[in-house]
Parts: structure tokens; C-alpha cells; sequence
């Protein structure tokens, strides 16, 4: 478009300002709130200083929406939350209202319009998840249908408060895993090295941009019918996928042979124990749209397990730290095997470096 | 139209020439297998896809969905990249072109808007309807709320119309988020809007943040993405410590707040043997006390974890000389393994805007020492990890702090200066 056409000035504004998006009664009490309540799941009651109190009715959303959805929510808002939402780090929509008497006829009108009312206190949160083949340039899978199949299947733990905390998932459609982590992420784990296409790649690609992405140094120089290409080490190659995003032409994504992993024990909260990253309990399934069974199916034994036995405010990874690897296993019916010792950089803060053991 | 009649797999598309219409009286082709994610309880994003295709008769959604159901049937995703942007701006347009345009073309361009949304993700639904009537002139009406970065994500939308569209929504107060490698788009939790554990303005800083950096967001100029989380206290609801470079995380200097006459009326309600379970057990540090049927809380063992407040919102709060802590360096896998934030600034004021200013000359200098020491591609974790931790501290000039640390060095190799 040519600029001289346009009668205004951009202006960098950065993210949209808030204030105006808050609703009266947040404005009023901004900073001055004192305690809070989960009354039922997926409502909570915030009372402030000056004795205001609000109520947040959260609902799940397909974080795929439609502006026809968002419309809907918008609707919402208005009829009950005097035209004020607002959206959590996990995609669910909370409605704010001063007025304890819209919380019922609100939750009946969501639930009726197919938006799941809960996400609130010790239950299995909606999903954080990536783009996949909807949008994204370098996924193996579509997390959005992942989602759908996982959170078909946990439902009932999402809109009730039932485990012993609450527990976060995220999936992730490559090795790079957008989604982050989580008591339990999904991420694809490619299990073969890159298939380079030589024709595209001299034309495509920065020759040392893509040699230096490589963690573990696989990726040469090397000359294919005269013409400068790139040769992998497949006998060094970890299978990451770095390259592929510096140069398209090493092509790691495969129907077959990019799987997925499963991943417990990831919190980020400081509450109890410090932060944890997440380890690995199962890996090799299948990458198996439309509804990845095997996956779903993993999930659920994990969650059933935990849900048995992990003790109030016993995160996954802190009740695994009470029984152990070893029961954890034993318990989820997951198998344990080679793979999931480390072989990485700091692979040695894996090993037990005590006589702690148990049988 | 050419091409798209070459429907290699069955059910992709059974026009039988030409992808205009299914033929059956129908706008959309048949999509079999998205069509099975449209059963079961939780919303089914693909029936909000078809509805709203439905309704505007939007030919990229059809083109969109025909390509979803291929990448289904084959395993394989089909978009690539390029280098859409606007006026000024060299990052915020999330450029994707198909792989198999000629088999659907109605797809050809399907780019994304990456837009800042108001810090703590707060709505009013006059901005969300204005928002939503922008991107149904121009776009296809797909929208995600909200991306991993933290942005609106306005899905599909062809290069000629993504100025305008731009220039519209940027007059109504949107603006582009970050992408490459520069200042990212900033996530928050509610933070003060509701929250009681709030310990500072996370909302007014990071709009002051992400205000300030504008220009590195709009041109990235840097080594590699760098980005902000801000959460208002250790619960870390948006996974700052290990999803941002940058994680401000509130805290408090003095003791928890009690409120003694909250703590008998819970052990009323729940018994001893909840609090003794349920609190007093989960305290990291053993530094709460049964004593005469209250607690006795021991601040200098205190390290601020969050649970006993999490567990007694009631009863307890955070103390009253609150702040936030700087960690810094969290980033995911790639490439040399999953790195948490370090506790970089154990505690800094911000309340005022000097305090807020001050913040942020600090950001200044750790991105200038970073320009300097960083390498192409690396996240300043990553920098930080290959130089050393002192080596940033003396580069930056930032103070040594005890708490930086998890313990002394176990090693001897090192000359001091005697």
C-alpha cells in the first residue's frame, strides 16, 4: 500500500492500555484486595479492603476462536459482567461481576452455548498449547486437535477441583515445545536425523547459518553434483530440529517417524518446592490424528494414578519426589527404559549422587 | 482455480473441478477427519472454523480448512515462511504462504497479525467487538486469544490488505507485537485487577516496558528474541521463571501478614491435623511453628515460597515492603537444555514511576552488555551460561548478592586477589 495515501501517522503505541478495560469495581479496589474464595468450581470470590467483594465465573474456550465466538462472549459480558472479560494464560475467559446474583444464570447460559464452566483450584487445567498445521511453518503435528482429544477426555477433571492440585498440561507440536512446561506436556520427538533436499538448499539457505545452529556440531559443509551443500552426521545428529529452522531444505518433520513424548513433574509456581523442570515418561507414540488415542490414553493413566495418590497440595512433580521414579512407574504402568537416561548437557544433575534407594 | 481439482487424497476435496463449491448445495468441501474433532464435550474449534465459514462464505476459509484436512490425511504441515510486514515495521506480520497452493489456492496467503493486547489480557467488549469488526473487513475471522507469546493472534490475511487493516486497528489503539530477534510481547497475570497476592503494578509496568521498548519490538535489531513476563508474586502464574528471558516475579521484604483471629477461625473449620498437614508439613524451609494452637512464623527462614499463603488466603498475606525480584535467562530446550531463570535482583522497590525508570535503565544496560557479549542466535541465558554468572554481574554492574547463588563454589580454581 502507498503510504502518501494515508492521513495519519502510526503511532508505536505498544500493548493496548488497560484501564479502560477494567471494570469499575476492579478500578475502584485496584491493589487493595484481601483475600479470595473457590465458592464452587470454576467461581471464584474476590473480597477487597473496602468490603467490595466480585465474583469470576471462568469458562474453557477453544483458543481457536472465530470472531462470531468472541462476539458470543462479548454478549456475555454485557448481560452480565456489565460488559467487562477478560482471558488467563491458559486460554480460559473470566467474567468479572460485582453482582454474586449473575454467577448462576451466567454459568447455565456458557454451559448452554458449549463454553465448559470450571478451570478453577486443584482441578486439570485447559491446555497452553502451539499453532501446529493450522498456522505454524515447522510443526510435525496440530496441537489444536490434540487439545481437543485431550480435553474431551479429561473434561469432568476441568470443570470439577477433585485432584490433589492442580495440574497444567501443554502440548507442543515440535522439539522446540511452545507450550512450555507443564505437570504434564505432550511434545513431538523426532527419531530421525533431517533429509536434506540439496537442490533447494543451496538456494534457500545461509551454508554457515545452518552449520552453527547445530547443537552437537553433525551438520559439514560438502559438495553434491559440484554444488556447495551441507551433509549431517547422523551418528552425531540428536534429532532436535534446530536446523530445520534455519534452513528449510533439512526437512524433519515425518509422517512416520516424528513421534510424540509425554513429560510430568514441569512447575514454574515457587510455592513448597522451588521450580522443576519436567523429565520424561514415555515416548515412540504415534503421531496418529484425528484423535491420537495412544496419547490421550497415556494422560490418563497418568492422572488416574496421581489423582489416587498424590496428597493435597502434592503437585505431580512433588508427589513423584515422595514415592519415587521407581513407584511412579509401577503405578502408571508406563515403562521405563534406556532413553529416559540422560545423555545430554547436564546430565549428571539426573543421576542419583546418593544411597538413596529403593526397591 | 487451477490445480485444485487435483485432489490426490480421497475426501480433500470431491468437486470434481474447481474448488468453488462442494457441489452438494454446501460452501465447504468435505473434511472427514477434522470433522471427527467436532464430537465430544470440550468446544471443537473446528465447528467455530466451519460455522464462521458458513456464515461469511469466506473463500481462505475454505481453502484453510481444505489444507488442515490434507495435513491430516498426509502428517505434514504446508505452510512457509516470508517477509510481509508494514510500513516502519521490519517484525509483528507472521508471514505464511502454502506449500500446495496449486492444489488450494483459495490459500495461497494465510498470514498472521501478532497484536498487543492490554496488559493482564483485560477486554472491554467495545474493543473486542471494534477488534472483531476490523478483522472480519479484512481477514478471515480467525482469531486466537491468546498466542504463547502472549499476543492476539488474527489469523489469515492476505499482503494487500494487511496495511489497511493495520492502519485501522492501529487508530483504534492496537499495535503490533514482537517477533524475530528483538523485544517480544510481554504476558502478565491479572496482578492487582484481583489478585491479593499481588506485590507490585505488574500491569503499569509492563505497559510502561513494552512502551519503552517499542522500537526494538517493531525492528528487532538484536541477537536473538528477548522477552518479559511479568507475574505479581512467586506462584509465577505466567510461567515467567521459565518461559521468559526477563521474568519480574513480585516478593516482599518483611514478614507474611497474619491475621490471628483468620488463623483460629480456619482451625475451626479444617482441624489441626489440616493445618499441621496441609501447611505446616509443606513448608519448604520448617519455618512455621504449632504453637498454642496458632502459628508461629520464623521470617528469616521464610523464603517467600507462597504455599501457606496459597493455603490460608484468608489469614495470611504477603508482607507490606513488597517489590519484585529480576530472574533472568529461562528458556526452553533448544539448544543446550532447558534453562530456568537465575535470581539475578534479589529485590528492587516499584511503586513510583523513578522506581519504574529505574527498572528499566537497568534493562538498558543488561541489553547493551548482551549486544556486546551475546553471539548470533543466543538467548542471554545462554550467553550468561557460556561467559559465567560474575563475568555478567562485573559486565553489567550489577551488585553480588548471596541469594544469587543456591551455595558457594565447590571447586579451588580460582585466583583471588591477595
Amino acid at each position: 500500500m502507498s503510504s502518501q495515501e494515508r492521513t495519519w501517522k502510526t503511532i508505536e503505541s505498544g500493548p493496548h492500555t488497560y484501564e479502560e478495560a477494567l471494570h469499575p469495581v476492579v478500578r475502584k479496589n485496584y491493589g487493595k484486595w484481601k483475600y479470595h474464595e473457590i465458592p464452587k468450581p470454576g467461581v471464584l470470590k474476590h473480597v477487597a479492603e473496602s468490603g467490595d467483594a466480585i465474583w469470576t465465573v471462568r469458562a474453557g474456550t477453544p483458543r481457536q476462536d472465530t470472531v462470531d465466538k468472541v462476539r458470543l462472549l462479548c454478549d456475555i459480558a454485557d448481560k452480565y459482567s456489565d460488559g467487562f472479560l477478560r482471558f488467563t494464560v491458559r486460554n480460559n475467559v473470566e467474567f468479572l461481576t460485582p453482582n454474586g446474583e449473575n454467577v448462576e444464570p451466567m454459568i447455565a447460559e456458557l454451559e448452554s452455548l458449549g463454553f465448559p464452566v470450571g478451570g478453577t483450584g486443584m482441578c486439570v487445567s485447559a491446555v497452553s498449547h502451539t499453532q501446529g498445521w493450522l498456522h505454524c511453518d515447522i510443526p510435525a503435528t496440530d496441537a489444536s486437535g490434540v487439545v481437543k482429544s485431550m480435553m474431551d477426555t479429561v473434561y469432568n477433571e476441568f470443570k470439577d477441583m477433585q485432584m490433589p492440585n492442580k495440574v497444567r498440561l501443554s502440548t507442543s507440536c515440535c522439539s522446540i515445545n511452545c507450550g512450555g512446561q507443564a505437570d504434564i506436556a505432550v511434545v513431538v520427538k523426532h527419531t530421525r536425523p533431517p533429509r536434506i533436499n540439496h537442490d533447494h538448499l543451496v538456494k534457500t539457505c545461509e551454508l554457515p547459518k545452518a552449520v552453527a545452529r547445530c547443537p552437537v556440531a553433525a551438520i559439514r559443509p560438502t559438495v553434491v553434483d559440484g554444488k556447495k551443500s551441507l551433509m549431517v552426521d547422523e551418528a552425531k545428529c540428536i534429532c532436535c530440529g534446530a536446523c530445520f529452522g534455519a534452513c528449510p531444505a533439512m526437512e524433519i518433520n515425518h509422517p512416520e517417524h516424528s513421534k510424540f513424548a509425554v513429560w510430568v513433574g514441569g512447575k514454574n509456581s515457587n510455592a513448597r518446592s522451588k521450580p522443576s523442570t519436567m523429565s520424561l515418561v514415555a515416548h515412540n507414540l504415534p503421531n496418529n490424528p484425528p484423535r491420537w488415542p495412544e496419547v490421550t490414553e497415556v494422560i490418563g493413566r497418568i492422572l488416574t494414578a496421581y489423582k489416587a495418590g498424590g496428597r493435597p497440595w502434592e503437585r505431580i512433580g512433588e508427589w513423584i519426589n515422595r514415592i519415587g521414579w521407581k513407584r511412579f512407574f509401577e503405578e502408571t504402568g508406563l515403562e521405563f527404559d534406556d532413553n529416559m537416561i540422560d545423555s545430554y548437557r547436564h546430565a549428571r544433575t539426573t543421576f542419583n549422587q546418593s544411597a538413596h534407594i529403593r526397591f | 482455480m487451477d490445480g485444485a481439482n487435483d485432489s490426490a487424497v480421497k475426501g480433500s476435496c470431491q468437486c470434481g473441478g474447481g474448488c468453488a463449491s462442494a457441489g452438494n448445495g454446501k460452501f465447504l468441501n468435505e473434511t472427514p477427519m477434522l470433522d471427527q474433532l467436532e464430537s465430544g464435550p470440550w468446544p471443537s474449534f473446528v465447528s467455530g472454523f466451519k460455522e464462521l465459514a458458513e456464515r461469511t462464505k469466506k473463500p481462505m476459509l475454505r481453502g484453510v480448512l481444505d489444507q488442515l484436512e490434507y495435513s491430516y490425511q498426509t502428517k505434514m504441515g504446508y505452510w512457509k515462511g516470508g517477509l510481509v510486514t508494514v510500513d516502519g515495521y521490519g517484525a509483528g506480520i507472521i508471514t505464511r504462504y502454502s506449500m500446495i497452493k496449486d492444489k488450494y489456492p483459495e490459500a495461497a496467503e494465510f498470514h498472521t497479525m501478532r497484536i498487543q493486547p492490554a496488559p493482564g489480557l483485560h477486554y472491554n467488549t467495545a474493543m473486542l467487538r471494534e477488534l472483531c469488526d476490523t478483522w472480519e473487513k479484512y481477514g478471515s475471522g480467525i482469531i486466537t486469544l491468546h498466542g504463547q507469546t502472549g499476543d492476539i493472534m488474527l489469523q489469515g490475511i492476505e499482503q494487500d490488505k494487511v496495511q489497511e487493516c493495520f492502519d485501522e486497528l492501529n487508530q483504534n489503539g492496537w499495535d503490533l507485537g514482537g517477533a524475530g530477534a528483538g523485544m517480544r510481547t510481554g504476558v502478565s497475570c491479572i496482578g492487582q485487577g484481583r489478585c491479593e497476592n499481588a506485590c507490585y503494578d505488574n500491569l503499569k509496568l509492563h505497559l510502561d516496558a513494552l512502551k519503552h521498548f517499542s522500537p526494538q519490538v517493531h525492528r528487532p535489531e538484536w541477537n536473538y528474541k528477548l522477552k518479559f513476563k511479568f507475574s505479581g508474586c512467586p506462584n509465577d502464574c505466567t510461567n515467567a521463571i521459565m518461559r521468559s528471558d526477563l521474568a519480574v516475579i513480585g516478593t516482599w521484604r518483611d514478614a507474611i501478614d497474619i491475621d490471628h483471629d483468620e488463623v483460629k477461625a480456619w482451625i475451626a473449620e479444617r482441624g489441626v491435623d489440616a493445618l499441621v498437614n496441609n501447611v505446616i508439613n509443606h513448608c519448604p524451609t520448617k519455618a512455621i511453628m504449632l504453637k498454642d494452637g496458632d502459628i508461629d512464623i520464623s521470617t528469616r527462614d521464610c523464603v517467600r515460597c507462597m504455599h501457606c499463603i496459597n493455603a490460608m488466603s484468608k489469614a495470611l498475606s504477603p508482607g507490606k515492603e513488597r517489590g519484585i525480584a529480576l530472574l533472568m535467562g529461562g528458556k526452553n530446550t533448544l539448544k543446550v537444555g532447558v534453562n530456568m531463570g537465575s535470581l539475578i535482583v534479589p529485590f528492587m522497590k516499584m511503586e513510583s514511576d523513578e522506581d519504574r525508570e529505574a527498572f528499566l535503565e537497568l534493562i538498558e544496560e543488561i541489553i547493551d552488555w548482551w549486544d556486546d557479549a551475546g553471539l548470533d542466535h543466543e538467548r542471554i541465558g545462554e550467553t550468561i551460561e557460556r561467559v559465567g554468572l560474575k563475568q555478567f554481574l562485573d559486565g553489567v554492574g550489577i551488585e553480588y548478592d548471596i541469594n544469587q547463588i543456591s551455595r558457594p563454589r565447590d571447586n579451588p580454581y580460582f585466583k583471588a586477589k591477595y
